[in-house]
């Protein structure tokens, strides 16, 4: 059944571009349908998957000759991550209600790149997977160039070249992984028993894991990612951070980690203290944790600050990856559903509930407005998004933070250490963005005071309540009963990390 | 009886009340009255189920998240269920006191009771994780009490508090995290077992290095800045001066209690031995507080920054019985007089929360009454004009104070009946904190009650009825416990013994 959210998500896309204009309303309440469905599926997918290991769902040769498959099969981490999409899908389709420029093509590319997403975490043939990868970019692309703002075109064209040299530098590790395999086949399960010879892991792992991570927003490859969610519409900020990171991030663990496992091998001669790849890429996640956390508190863009709070969370998904353990990796994924959610959520309050009525995003006019009194549902949801986000407990972040910091320092205490500063950062910045955008004294400027008294704010919608609700009540709820996702994804994390190919 | 839930009951009960009264408007502060009252009598139902030998009861256990350590792990014993009850009176007085809420009543008092769900929550919990979940659950409510319906200069002083309980959390949760590293647990129970066998500080050293008297000093720097402690204690006269009275009610009476149960239930039965290794520093800092709060008291002339300091002073008293009983063990004599310490020490938190919420509350009532005025010098002569106000804030002054007959001085004779074997010098220098209290409280009394009656102060109106009926049980209950000081400690020593039992220092 999970497949299905794939070819519905492309169906609605396809039933939307095709719908005449101007039947706006229409193309909302099916883009809504869609995504409700697709999130049904993945529901379903992940309540029916509990307690079973990877299931096939869809085997069909695809290009006989090179022995590609329609391979689509789930783990809990596919489960997982697939569920998150679905949620993603839901509240980036609310927080769009007020689209009405060329409405049904922005849904038709907002349900082509979920497909894509979907299609993604679905794959467990390694040139399917790529393709969904590609598809994905495209849509991102038009979504940021026609309904984005500040620097849109230059946005775009950004990250679409980010993208695509990451997917370059993918594609040349796919093609030689394949080519030294000699099986005839691209089925991500046969390659994992392929042995790959180490000296050849050593070159590859790092190239595929570095085209991965560039859009997971490894630092210092991370410039695309404030820029191009500044510049994109609300709901593609919240895709692009909510999921479209994932994609790199489970790129890196999916075909990175579980491929060419002893790429991570000591290199058995160590410069100042970094001996091995994974050397490497933990001081860049963590140099990534803090290094965010720190621009995000000198930002005066409101959308700015959660644009590189993006990449400072993102951070911790790699550091636990790269912990290669147990309890490490399971963070790893736990953080990546945790931040997708709570990523979704603040661009929601920042770009759509809070700019579409202010009309700004510098913290320095918004100091003079006084939202907590004008617009308490904006404040008070980032009071609730902006505390998940520092990772107090009783939210997803707190256990998937704190399951990183364990299994990072079980490898290096000091990596825990750096990562533990950022954590304290992002307490900082979440809350100079509190009060200066919400709580401040500061008196009202000539400009607010004439819009204050000129016009109230239009009232807080119910598409805006609902994806609100939804978002926040997921955090919470997985903060508070862990278990819900970690009984699903410790079990697919083990068999990954045992090797012979997930 | 056992097996009903009824401390999850409990911590549940402010939660819902909260998301009526968010809903409820003008009608909050009934919904959050009913709720404060349901809640005392749950806490009193709790405090009478106690087991008699001064165990745990009415344990709740339940997987969590086992692959972290956590778990849904509840249970009290006779600390902790006198700090349900004062929890439970302290916030129903500071419900009772808010009436002149007029600025979003439904978030006021949904916060309220938030906060109030914390501090049960924060008051049972036996596992680090769910400890800390409530223990941040507090903070967050505070800190909104006091930036949205704080005095002139709320800003900063909400931000000073923030960022202080903020960084005494994160001192914490490091801590936790090396003990977890080490040992693979969060529990209390388990880790107190292990602290007194010695194994918990082999664990760590076997782990992290030596390090176990680093993590001690975290995690008290921690409480420290709660209870607070000198030199962690700057937030606290401008966070208590400029929250609206209520609220400063919660923060005295009940929110400062969560720091020396803390380290009542945490850092001294985990860390025992390296807190008697460092226990000199300690208790040289434990009797600044009590003498510096004294002294930067009579400095002052907003009453109430007076009580402020003054409540920095009388938990000093807490943490000079806290540290005085870090010794090893030393045969009949010397277990008695920890047994006494520490009696005096829970005995002295009750006492503390219910006079200086009282006093809050008074303070809230001159301020009603002249527009706001709460400077010692802006009174003068009131027990003509109002004796039954004049007579009541008197009997709760003079708890403060620690006058025999009443409940502030029961607790503070057994600190001292039991400091004095154990740390006579400490014991000696906070004598002086006594004697400045005493003329603190007695300068507050000549200036606001005696002398001629201030001209703006000839009518002043006396308590209502309603009023007077609010107050009758607290007063009542200063008298009850000077009189009969038994009532609690009677409950309270069996644990006292169980708890001295398992400890190791």
């Amino acid at each position: 059944m999970l497949a299905w959210t794939i070819y519905l998500s492309f169906a609605g896309a396809l039933m939307l571009a095709l719908l005449p204009k101007g039947k706006n309303g229409l193309a909302r309440w099916l883009a809504l349908a869609v995504a409700v469905g697709g999130l049904a599926l993945a529901v379903q997918g992940f309540v029916a998957g509990m307690g079973q290991g990877r299931t096939v769902l869809v085997d069909l040769p695809w290009v006989p000759t090179m022995g590609v498959h329609f391979l689509l099969a789930a783990d809990g981490i596919s489960r997982v991550l697939v569920l998150l999409t679905g949620l993603a899908a839901v509240a980036g389709v609310l927080f769009s209600w007020n689209i009405e420029l060329r409405t049904n093509e922005f849904f038709a590319f907002f349900l082509a790149l979920i497909g894509g997403v979907y299609g993604v975490f679905l794959s467990f043939d390694l040139f399917l997977l790529f393709v969904f990868y590609e598809v994905a970019i495209v849509p991102k692309y038009f979504l940021i160039s026609i309904w984005g703002s500040t620097r849109r075109e230059y946005a775009a064209m950004k990250l679409a070249l980010y993208s695509f040299v990451g997917s370059a530098m993918v594609l040349i590790g796919l093609l030689a992984a394949y080519a030294t395999s000699g099986s005839h086949s691209t089925s991500l399960i046969a390659l994992g028993h392929a042995g790959f010879p180490v000296s050849f892991q050593m070159w590859c792992f790092p190239l595929v894991f570095t085209g991965f991570a560039i859009l997971a927003g490894m630092w210092p490859f991370h410039t695309w990612a404030p820029t191009g969610h500044v510049a994109a519409p609300t709901a593609a900020s919240m895709l692009l951070a909510g999921v479209v990171m994932k994609l790199g991030a489970y790129g890196c663990l999916r075909v990175g980690i579980a491929l060419f496992p002893h790429g991570l091998d000591p290199w058995g001669f160590s410069f100042i203290g970094v001996g091995s790849w994974r050397d490497v890429f933990a001081i860049l996640a963590v140099v990534g944790i803090v290094y965010g956390a720190l621009v995000a508190l000198v930002q005066t863009d409101f959308k700015f600050v959660i644009g590189y709070s993006s990449v400072s969370h993102m951070g911790f998904v790699l550091l636990g990856l790269m912990a290669l353990n147990q309890i490490g990796v399971t963070g790893a994924v736990l953080q990546m559903f945790s931040h997708g959610i709570l990523a979704g959520l603040l661009f929601a309050i920042v770009g759509r509930i809070v700019y579409e009525r202010t009309h700004t995003r510098q913290l320095a006019e918004l100091e003079t407005m006084h939202l907590s009194r004008r617009l308490p549902f904006a404040a008070w949801a980032f009071v609730i998004a902006g505390m998940a986000s520092m990772g107090l407990p009783g939210f997803s972040g707190f256990v998937a933070e704190l399951q990183v910091l364990v299994g990072a320092w079980m490898v290096k205490p000091w990596w825990t250490v750096g990562a533990g500063i950022g954590i304290v950062v992002g307490v900082a910045y979440t809350w100079r963005a509190l009060q200066k955008a919400f709580f401040s004294d500061a008196p009202a400027s000539a400009h607010a005071l004439e819009s204050e008294h000129g016009h109230e704010f239009a009232a807080i919608t119910w598409p805006e309540v609902t994806g609100v609700t939804l978002l926040a009540g997921v955090s919470l709820f997985v903060g508070l009963y862990p278990r819900i996702l970690l009984d699903t994804i410790e079990p697919a994390v083990k068999a990954l990390l045992a090797g012979g190919g997930q | 009886m056992s097996g009903f839930p009824i401390l999850t009951l409990l911590t549940v009960l402010p939660l819902v009340g909260a998301a009526i009264a968010l809903w409820s408007g003008k009608h909050a502060r009934n919904v959050a009255l009913v709720t404060t009252l349901a809640s005392l009598a749950l806490a009193l139902v709790v405090w009478t189920w106690l087991p008699a030998d001064g165990s745990m009861g009415m344990v709740e256990r339940a997987a969590w998240a086992p692959s972290l350590g956590i778990e849904y792990h509840l249970g009290v014993d006779g600390l902790g269920a006198l700090m349900l009850v004062l929890a439970a009176i302290v916030t129903l007085m500071s419900v009772d006191a808010a009436h002149r809420v007029h600025h979003q009543p439904g978030l006021y008092f949904g916060l309220v009771l938030l906060l109030e769900s914390g501090l049960f929550g924060s008051f049972t919990a036996l596992n680090f994780f769910h400890w800390f979940l409530f223990w941040e659950l507090s903070l967050i409510p505070a800190f909104f009490l006091i930036r949205l319906w704080g005095g002139a200069r709320r800003g900063p002083a909400a931000t000073q508090f923030f960022v202080y309980t903020m960084a005494g959390s994160v001192a914490l949760l490091v801590c936790f995290l090396a003990v977890f590293l080490s040992t693979g647990s969060m529990d209390f129970g388990h880790l107190t077992q292990m602290a007194s066998t010695g194994a918990l500080d082999r664990a760590v050293t076997a782990h992290l290095g030596p390090v176990t008297l680093w993590l001690a000093i975290g995690v008290l720097a921690g409480f420290a800045v709660k209870v607070p402690m000198v030199p962690f204690h700057t937030w606290l006269p401008a966070a208590y001066a400029e929250a609206p009275s209520p609220v400063t009610m919660l923060l005295t009476g009940a929110m400062s209690k969560m720091g020396v149960y803390g380290l009542l239930r945490i850092a001294i039965p985990l860390f025992g031995h390296q807190i008697a290794q460092i226990r000199t520093p300690l208790l040289v800092l434990a009797a600044v507080t009590v003498v510096m709060g004294a002294w930067a008291a009579a400095a002052q002339t907003d009453m109430k920054r007076i009580f402020a300091y003054s409540s920095v002073n009388h938990l000093g008293y807490c943490l000079l019985g806290i540290f005085a009983i870090a010794v090893p063990a030393g045969g009949a004599a010397v277990f008695a007089s920890q047994a006494a310490a520490l009696n005096g020490v829970i005995l002295q938190m009750f006492n503390h929360g219910i006079t200086a919420a009282a006093l809050f509350w008074f303070v809230a009532m001159l301020q009603e009454r002249t527009g706001g005025h709460r400077g010692i010098d802006d009174f003068g002569g009131l027990r003509k004009p109002a004796p039954v106000l004049a007579g009541l804030m008197g009997i709760a002054l003079f708890s403060s104070l620690g006058l025999p007959g009443l409940n502030g001085f029961v607790g503070e004779f057994l600190i001292f009946r039991g400091v004095f074997p154990l740390a006579w010098v400490a014991a000696t220098v906070s004598i002086l904190g006594l004697l400045v209290t005493a003329a603190v409280i007695l300068t507050v009394i000549q200036k606001v009650f005696t002398g001629p009656v201030a001209e703006h102060c000839v009518n002043f109106p006396d308590l209502h009825h309603g009023e007077r009926l609010a107050l009758a049980p607290i007063i009542g209950l200063m008298l009850l416990i000077g009189l009969l000081p038994q009532l609690i400690v009677g409950a309270v020593n069996p644990t006292v013994v169980n708890l001295l039992a398992h400890w190791r220092f």
